[in-house]
């Protein structure tokens, strides 16, 4: 495992496959709050906090656990239980000890226990045959992927509130053609060829 | 440890989750009773009221019906399970496909959670809407697997996704949670014909805009040159933008 292959990992899960814009995963969560850049920043810090910490413990349980006993079908149950396990610890954990850190991202630690972006990433880690190392930064690289998608999204959607499209368009219809924009933008990184 | 700790927890959870609905079922019946007696002196206020969300129910398919496929139409209405919407429907196909798959699971998850709604406690309520979920969805993934190869092929991933399908814990939530079995199957069925219409809807346009073909037969005159944009993701993006605006004409020309 030597550094230059994690860092192109690296780079083609933030630009080249990014999480959001060329596999769709954690649409729901980039869509929905992502109307001011500061809720978005809260909600891709939590998500990059729960995603890296998932890729480590998911992929230690499917090959410490499920593939020992021979019950790999049982992985998308055991994954999303160990998410929303995880997802209730830390909410307790930053509840107890960083107050501060959960006032303002205690409302976003709820809604990612059903953010595809985790369980995908972890099913993604086990479909690709990932290594330990590998998975978790992955996990941690499509995490800072997401950010970056959602905080853009958000910039322009503040951008969008003091524009006046026709009518029918006020609101998401005009966001997601504007998502469509910028996705259009992101299509240029995938004539990269990383060799 | 802590892993191990919470693999033993999850398979509990499972064990849990699966051998008590067969002994909700005979309880069912029963349980209305208990719950007046538990009232005592608004005995009767109670069983009135009981009786008039019974007769509510009973009226109200239609209108489960309406809210479904349109109203409360869950892609293009509540926008929930927009990464699956988004992803897989570069063909009518693929995009029929898993909305009917997402339909079966949403009915059975929905009769599943309905049975136990009165025996899960408040606190670890989505931890075991969660487990029943995924439950029937690795059940869909067999199935796929055997007979559809093909589709489960293309649908990949977003199979095993439907699990954090947003409309499906939604639906378990603010539905399944509080009606009656019938209801919750019915309210199912129609909320997941409702996403399969959406999926369809924009399977179909990408589809004929982005390949010139529905269903894999070429239906553009033959000097159409495709619009390779609608395949990708960004066409998805803006196809979904178009349609949701589309609709919001219509559902506006309506209240007029």
């Amino acid at each position: 495992m030597d550094i230059k292959e994690l860092l192109l990992l690296m780079f083609s899960a933030i630009f080249i496959e990014n999480i959001v814009f060329s596999q769709f995963l954690g649409t729901c969560p980039f869509l929905g709050v992502s109307e001011k850049p500061v809720t978005a920043l809260g909600m891709g810090l939590s998500v990059t906090f729960v995603i890296t910490l998932s890729s480590a413990a998911t992929w230690l349980v499917y090959h410490g656990i499920l593939v020992p006993a021979g019950l790999e079908f049982l992985k998308t149950v055991a994954f999303i239980l160990i998410i929303a396990a995880l997802v209730q610890i830390i909410e307790m954990f930053l509840k107890r000890f960083i107050p501060a850190l959960y006032q303002s991202l205690g409302i976003y630690l709820p809604l990612i226990t059903t953010n595809c972006a985790v369980l995908g990433v972890a099913l993604l880690n086990i479909q690709n045959d990932y290594s330990f190392i590998k998975s978790v930064v992955y996990g941690f690289s499509s995490a800072v992927g997401f950010m970056m998608a959602i905080l853009i999204f958000a910039g322009v959607r503040e951008r969008l509130k003091f524009t006046t499209p026709p009518a029918p368009f006020r609101g998401l219809p005009i966001a997601l053609i504007s998502a469509g924009l910028i996705v259009l933008a992101f299509m240029g990184f995938s004539g990269i060829s990383l060799a | 440890m802590a892993q191990e700790l919470e693999n033993k927890v999850a398979a509990e959870e499972v064990s849990a989750a699966e051998s008590v609905p067969p002994e909700i079922s005979e309880r069912e019946p029963e349980s209305v009773p208990v719950n007046e007696a538990d009232n005592g002196s608004d005995n009767n206020k109670e069983s009135l009221s009981e009786k008039k969300k019974r007769e509510k129910e009973k009226v109200d398919y239609l209108e489960i019906m309406k809210d479904g496929l349109w109203k409360k139409n869950p892609t293009l209405v509540q926008l929930l399970g927009m990464c699956s919407t988004l992803a897989v429907t570069t063909s009518l196909l693929n995009g029929i496909a898993l909305g009917l798959c997402t339909t079966v699971v949403l009915i059975f998850s929905n009769i599943f959670i309905s049975l136990v709604r009165r025996v899960i406690p408040r606190q670890i309520r989505i931890a075991s809407y969660i487990v029943i979920i995924s439950s029937f969805v690795t059940v869909v993934e067999f199935i796929m697997k055997a007979y559809f190869h093909e589709l489960n092929k293309s649908l990949g991933i977003f199979i095993p996704l439907i699990v954090v399908n947003c409309v499906i814990l939604a639906r378990a939530e603010s539905f399944a949670s509080r009606n009656s079995v019938l209801p919750s199957a019915a309210d199912g069925l129609f909320m997941g014909l409702g996403f399969t219409l959406a999926l369809a809807l924009m399977g179909g346009v990408r589809e004929i805009l982005g390949n010139g073909t529905l269903l894999g037969l070429h239906i553009m005159p033959s000097g159409y040159v495709p619009t390779l944009l609608f395949i990708t993701p960004a066409g998805a993006f803006m196809t979904l933008g178009l349609i949701i605006a589309v609709c919001s004409v219509f559902n506006k020309n309506k209240e007029k």
